[in-house]
């Protein structure tokens, strides 16, 4: 034992530096010599293969479609390996003239298409490139809408939706706090329950939403994929977060700072789900698939109001937060609705949206994690028959007042 | 890399063509060629017709390069192929063709390529003409890398019919037959490759038009050669990307075919096209005898639409009343807008 230990410590022990290179320059040698490598591969190394079997790989997307009376404008991605060049479109068979500034679509570049075509509202189109090899891409439009113009009355329409969705029902969901101070406690962590409930559900949603979003994009940026990056990333970067506030307030912490703290967090998650629901709502209403009027504003009110009440939940014990502390957690919550309507509308982009709904995803695990202490009783179980009940009855009303939304 | 291989593949068919050149009847490609050339440039300098509201058209400013091709739609119009004659012991006359199939990549609309197979490095392959009761003579040399034969519609021998296992049957790469028939019945008639697959060989380009003129002959007339096709570039076997007379999308839209006012126009035509059931033919403004397979010498309609399925033919005569542009194209419409359209220019 004695022995081994010695021998471990001369081990470990530092090695006089005999003149030897500095460590810096041992890691910048094989870092020299991997560029070096890279670059005559880069060079040389293609050629040592030969060519390919069968033909270049062409592979294109439409990223984005833009319509303006007499004229549709298409942002093509090219998501394959070869360049590609489109020659010639047509528009429901029948072929059509186009300027662009360049047909050649580089490896992972994009290029835009100006058609020159009379669409008529409300009617479908299929526009078909056909590369200067003949292939084909086609491209569907499944219902020709003009597409809004970013204009003032545009934006203050976002806001308006934004308004409407987010931050309203929000604030309407935090009128519940008073009512929450008064509760026992065993309602209150039943209150608290309902909140991991409805945290559950919004996120199961978010991933069903943000799959189907992510797989009408292009692929080109890893589709499904950026899901999990931005769920990711989020999580972890709110446990960084978390904990960095927790190691601050450590030493003179009042047990209001911790509920305050929580419920920042749930807003933040909060927030970055409403984003998400404004990039559905404004890119819906873009392509004209947004049925607007009373119902999707009632709809979304009742819906999104128990959202509110998740943010005020954690403030019942005993934290006193002024009134300017509510607003801006309601802020935080709903109004990220606006600026998702204004990017949804006016700049819809699947794979962005994808990573944005992933981020929306991974703030709300960690909140539910955060959570979780929270509805434990005397016995230390975070499961038990109220608590299963509060869970149940956030996700039924979630399911039930999302019936009434279709966005 | 991939220009590399294009090059390759063109340089082949021009060195399997090359021998096209020593049998050309008239002598005269190299004028047509420079006519061609001509052509270009005036089909490049004009605005063209259509866009947005006023119709399709293919993207603006884009030409065909028919240089390149080896081939013009427009002199395809009136080039007919005679061959060589000469008189046999028995008086009647021998005539004689050479046809060499060629592998060759062409551009059927501006800026899209099509890896084409093809009699005499062009589609459709020559107009071949005779006259009826004559004796014909197909010397066929295979110098595309496929194998291939060519099928007469017509009367003949079972051995002379160009199917695979029948005769000379099927003519593998670099080899070659003689096809040796009387040249009957009179009208317009077809010719294309019978290997299987039969629609890929056929969509490929295999097919030119087979013309036997009446004893007698007929009226004198601007006589036109319009063989309707389409090219399925994207290989689905589903349709047409492009639609054609003579091969090139909108050319006549952009080039329009130059005929007199009050002349008598002959139109030999006919519908090859592949992968659709039904093609037409319609022309504005003016009407027109029709004689189907031409194989009658009275018309039998006078009308301004004809449908032809795959294979049908015919003689259309006309004489425009009218000065001025005036339309034809399929009277499908998808097949129009898809470029089987053009003009004719009446002065």
């Amino acid at each position: 034992m004695e022995a081994n230990r010695q021998s471990q410590s001369q081990v470990d022990a530092p090695s006089p530096p005999r003149g030897r290179l500095p460590a810096w320059a041992l890691g910048a040698i094989p870092l020299a010599l991997i560029a070096a490598a890279l670059a005559a591969l880069l060079t040389v190394g293609g050629d040592t293969l030969g060519e390919r079997l069968g033909p270049s790989a062409e592979e294109i997307a439409v990223e984005r479609t833009v319509l303006r009376p007499g004229e549709i404008k298409l942002t093509v991605r090219n998501t394959g390996p070869d360049a590609v060049t489109v020659a010639q479109m047509f528009v429901n068979d029948a072929y059509v003239d186009y300027t662009t500034s360049e047909s050649q679509i580089g490896r992972s570049g994009t290029e835009t298409f100006t058609l020159d075509y009379p669409w008529q509202p409300d009617s479908p189109y299929l526009v078909t490139l056909v590369s200067e090899t003949g292939a084909t891409t086609e491209h569907e439009i499944p219902v020709a809408v003009q597409t809004p113009s970013p204009d003032g009355g545009f934006y203050a329409l976002m806001a308006l939706l934004g308004l409407y969705v987010g931050v309203i029902p929000v604030a309407l969901g935090m009128l519940f706090l008073p009512f929450l101070r008064h509760a026992r406690e065993h309602w209150i962590r039943f209150f608290m329950a309902l909140t991991i409930g409805l945290l559950g559900f919004l996120a199961v949603d978010a991933y069903l939403e943000g799959t189907e979003i992510a797989e009408s994009g292009t692929g080109a940026f890893g589709g499904a994929l950026l899901l999990f990056i931005g769920a990711g990333a989020a999580y972890l970067g709110l446990v960084a977060l978390d904990r960095y506030l927790r190691d601050r307030g450590a030493k003179a912490r009042e047990a209001g700072a911790s509920a305050f703290q929580l419920s920042l967090l749930v807003a933040i998650g909060i927030g970055l789900h409403n984003l998400g629901e404004g990039l559905a709502i404004g890119s819906a209403y873009a392509v004209g698939e947004l049925a607007l009027g009373a119902f999707l504003v009632f709809g979304f009110a009742l819906h999104n109001t128990t959202e509110g009440l998740a943010i005020v939940a954690p403030l019942s014990s005993n934290a006193r937060p002024s009134l300017r502390s509510l607003a801006m957690l309601g802020l935080i919550a709903g109004a990220p609705a606006i600026l998702g309507a204004f990017i949804g509308a006016s700049a819809f982009n699947p794979e962005i949206a994808a990573l944005l709904i992933g981020v929306g995803i991974g703030a709300i695990v960690q909140v539910i994690v955060q959570l979780v202490p929270t509805i434990r009783d005397h016995a230390g179980r975070a499961l038990y028959p109220a608590s299963v009940g509060g869970i149940l009855t956030g996700v039924a009303v979630l399911y039930m007042t999302g019936l009434l939304v279709s966005a | 890399m991939k220009l590399d291989r294009r090059q390759l593949l063109g340089g082949g068919a021009l060195a399997a063509v090359g021998s096209l050149a020593a049998f050309d009847a008239n002598g005269d490609r190299a004028a047509a060629q420079g006519a061609a050339a001509g052509h270009g440039m005036k089909g490049h300098g004009m605005k063209g017709h259509g866009g947005g509201a006023k119709g399709p058209t293919m993207r603006k400013g884009a030409t065909v390069d028919h240089r390149a091709n080896g081939f013009d739609p427009t002199d395809i119009l009136r080039d007919f192929d005679m061959g060589k004659t000469r008189r046999l012991a028995s008086g009647r006359t021998l005539r004689e063709w050479e046809v060499v199939a060629a592998d060759k990549e062409i551009e059927v609309a501006p800026g899209i390529r099509y890896p084409a197979w093809t009699f005499n490095g062009r589609v459709p392959g020559p107009s071949l003409r005779a006259r009826e009761g004559e004796r014909l003579r197909i010397r066929f040399i295979n110098g595309s890398e496929h194998p291939h034969t060519m099928h007469f519609h017509g009367i003949h021998s079972g051995e002379m019919d160009g199917v695979p296992e029948v005769g000379a049957g099927i003519i593998q790469s670099g080899k070659s037959t003689v096809y040796e028939f009387d040249a009957e019945p009179f009208g317009m008639h077809l010719y294309h490759c019978h290997v299987g697959p039969l629609a890929e060989h056929i969509a490929r380009g295999m097919y030119g038009s087979f013309i036997v003129d009446p004893k007698q002959g007929r009226e004198d007339a601007d006589e036109l050669m319009m063989m309707m096709n389409g090219f399925n570039t994207n290989f689905d076997a589903e349709g047409n990307q492009v639609y054609a007379v003579n091969s090139i999308a909108f050319h006549h839209v952009n080039e329009p075919i130059r005929v007199k006012q009050g002349e008598l126009v002959r139109i030999y035509l006919a519908n090859i096209l592949e992968y659709d059931p039904i093609n037409s033919f319609h022309l504005h403004a003016n009407f027109f005898d029709f004689f189907p397979t031409g194989t009658r010498l009275e018309p039998t309609d006078f009308t301004d639409t004809i449908s032809m399925v795959q294979g049908q033919r015919g003689i259309l005569e006309m004489r425009f009343k009218h000065k001025g542009m005036f339309m034809f194209h399929a009277h499908k419409t998808e097949f129009a807008e898809l470029g089987w359209m053009g003009f004719f220019e009446v002065a």
